[in-house]
């Protein structure tokens, strides 16, 4: 990392700093350099650990007066909205957040997939960003379990069930995981330690992921490596802080547009009916942000391989560095791979209308060709594309775009002549 | 800054979508004027008192409203009674208490802090007691059907004659915004069902309306501060937004790069 040397300017914080060097984090966090052409795109990961500190924090006010017990959960929860002063904002921007949260993450994933963002030497990020979503799918699950709603009571039925399709054990694994023999109050308690955990399971791996993006830098939209610090940088403070902060107000005039006039739009009416195991709901759907994947699972005729499908489709992200074989990374100087780009997110958007649909006739027609398409895109199209793709000349620097620029990275950059 | 707009727009669509959605799965409902409705909205209070009249005098016979209590009657953004009549209506129900430093049960007028009394002792009785079917608790009830407030507004109403080729069991009767149409609940109202104190004409659909305004208040007693402090919060955030954008404007100026 290119930090020069800090030394605190006053005598205690000399001394305090050579014990623990905290001063140095914060002036490294300060004086970052991060490119200059970052766009708007590039704000999310503000915006997500403000989504994270959110949801912790009304989360906390919201364990205070919720009880997990089957018998009382669903009155808690009202009593939450009723009696508790201020409990129907917290608890709004709890269940909103949720939405709010992934709704950042899918414009941060998919802002990373068109700038590749992913590629070396950023693989740990971008490895470490996928368990942190598949942890926040694990905790919204959860947490949507806890209203104890009819929705809530069959989700958990439905997804805890997925576990039965593991051949010879399946079947024991459900119980063990039920605490049970159906979703019980059992379920409900551990369902909401699991539900508290996560979150800072998440906290500790949003670090990581942070640090881990300290090492080599952020990417940027045009995808090359710059030196650091160098007229392309900027210090994060005051020139990121001030725009992560510009469009995270932007954000949260949204957030609030959900929390305070239409807070129940992005729920189910059914988890207004306390749960209640003789009766099943007419259609089972679960969250918005999980549709395109209730899709890929229902799309398959087999349950085994369907979970495997679903689980595959998440997983087969982790193996993204490595499938792109192609040397650029910004789809801005891909021509060809910006196009399937964007096919790929109509695929993706398709999945998740039809995941809430029923699966029957042109839904489920549509819900296999979708998948079939999500893993054509991963498998087969981005190592051909890397491959066979001619790419457009890359620029040199960010201030002096297009110097006889090559379209291969790696020789635009070992020619010293082209390097100052 | 083109960008930007581009995400934000990007954002209004993914939330005008999210609202679509939810209207497409709508039948047509029966349409009324709600004035909850809207960033300003707020409940009709003498509509909310009808409202809790018409609950009383006919759907509290089977369904209750086991998240209310009496001093909500009370309270600042409902019907807004006053205390001495909130406590006059409490006091108007039995209510079961105990047990007593004998150990018995026993009854007593009701207070202000007591629960709306329960027309059953418990689901069964309640089943028991119609034909099996249970008669919803109508505290969050309109958050729980998808049509909302238009789907309670026109259920009451759409009691009709099956067409031909329609058979009903016993009990059973026939509403055509009911999923199914089919509906154990029998037309409950009929003109002048009720006498308003407030001299209204107890329409079916006057009672109607004032009974699902008043299911509204029930199922988001806070409706009134929230799109209040709502319309606060979203003004200070726009405001606060277009300072720190001239921030970072004045900021990024130091620099030859457009934000």
């Amino acid at each position: 990392m290119s930090d020069h040397e800090y030394t605190p300017k006053s005598k205690f914080g000399k001394w305090f700093n050579d014990r623990l060097p905290l001063l140095t984090l914060a002036n490294h966090l300060t004086d970052y350099p991060t490119p200059k052409n970052l766009n708007y795109w590039w704000t999310f990961g503000g915006i997500l650990t403000f989504c994270l500190i959110t949801q912790i924090v009304t989360g906390l006010v919201l364990a205070m007066h919720y009880i997990a017990h089957a018998d009382m959960a669903f009155d808690s929860v009202e009593h939450i909205m009723r009696d508790v002063n201020y409990g129907w904002l917290i608890r709004y921007i709890h269940a909103n957040g949720a939405s709010m949260f992934f709704l950042a993450v899918y414009i941060h994933i998919f802002r990373s997939l068109f700038y590749g963002s992913y590629k070396a030497p950023r693989e740990i990020i971008w490895i470490i960003g996928i368990i942190i979503y598949l942890l926040m799918m694990a905790a919204a699950f959860l947490g949507y379990v806890l209203p104890w709603g009819q929705m809530s009571f069959w989700g958990a039925t439905v997804i805890t069930n997925l576990f039965s399709a593991i051949p010879l054990v399946g079947e024991g694994i459900v119980t063990w995981l039920w605490g049970g023999y159906s979703v019980d109050n059992p379920t409900l308690t551990r369902f909401f330690t699991l539900h508290y955990l996560i979150p800072f399971l998440i906290l500790g791996l949003v670090v990581l992921h942070i640090w881990a993006l300290h090492v080599p830098g952020n990417n940027n939209p045009v995808g090359i490596d710059i030196k650091k610090p160098s007229k392309d940088t900027v210090p994060f403070h005051p020139y990121i802080v001030i725009k992560d902060g510009f469009a995270l107000l932007m954000f949260m005039i949204v957030f609030a547009f959900f929390v305070f006039y239409t807070p129940n739009i992005l729920g189910h009416a059914d988890n207004y009916i306390e749960a209640n195991p003789l009766v099943t709901p007419a259609h089972i759907v679960p969250e918005w942000y999980l549709l395109p994947f209730y899709a890929i699972l229902r799309s398959v005729p087999d349950k085994l391989l369907g979970v495997v499908a679903m689980l595959s489709a998440i997983l087969i992200l982790a193996a993204l560095p490595w499938l792109d074989t192609s040397k650029i990374r910004s789809a801005v100087f891909r021509p060809l791979y910006r196009q399937f780009y964007w096919i790929l997110v109509a695929d993706v958007l398709i999945l998740g209308y039809v995941g809430a649909m029923p699966a029957e006739g042109l839904y489920l027609l549509v819900a296999r060709v979708a998948t079939a398409y999500y893993f054509l895109h991963f498998l087969v199209i981005l190592p051909v594309l890397g491959w066979k793709e001619k790419t457009l000349p890359i620029p040199l620097s960010i201030t002096e775009p297009i110097l006889g620029g090559s379209p291969n990275l790696a020789t635009a950059k070992n020619k010293e002549s082209l390097n100052k | 800054m083109k960008n930007f707009f581009k995400i934000f727009s990007f954002i209004i669509l993914f939330s005008g979508l999210s609202l679509s959605t939810q209207a497409a799965e709508k039948v047509e409902y029966l349409k009324t004027d709600w004035s909850f409705k809207g960033p300003f909205g707020k409940f009709d209070r003498a509509a909310l008192q009808r409202g809790y009249q018409v609950y009383t005098e006919v759907c509290s016979s089977c369904h209750s409203m086991k998240y209310l209590s009496y001093r909500n009657l009370a309270e600042k953004g409902g019907p807004e009674f006053s205390i001495e009549q909130a406590k006059a209506i409490a006091a108007s129900f039995e209510v079961k208490d105990g047990p007593n430093s004998d150990g018995d049960m026993f009854t007593r007028p009701g207070r202000l802090s007591d629960k709306f009394v329960m027309p059953y002792d418990n689901v069964q009785a309640a089943q028991a007691a119609n034909g099996g079917a249970y008669p919803p608790d109508m505290s969050v009830l309109v958050k729980a059907r998808g049509g909302g407030v238009d789907y309670i507004y026109s259920l009451l109403q759409g009691y009709e004659d099956p067409p031909a080729g329609v058979t009903l069991d016993d009990g059973v009767y026939y509403n055509k915004y009911m999923y199914g149409n089919k509906i154990k609940m029998a037309n409950q109202l009929s003109d002048g069902l009720v006498e308003y104190s407030d001299g209204t004409t107890a329409s079916v659909e006057q009672m109607s309306k004032d009974v699902t305004t008043f299911l509204m208040w029930s199922a988001e007693p806070h409706l009134e501060s929230r799109h209040q402090m709502g319309f606060k919060a979203i003004v200070y955030l726009i405001i606060l937004t277009i300072l720190v954008y001239f921030s970072m404007k004045r900021i990024w100026s130091r620099i030859e790069t457009e934000v």
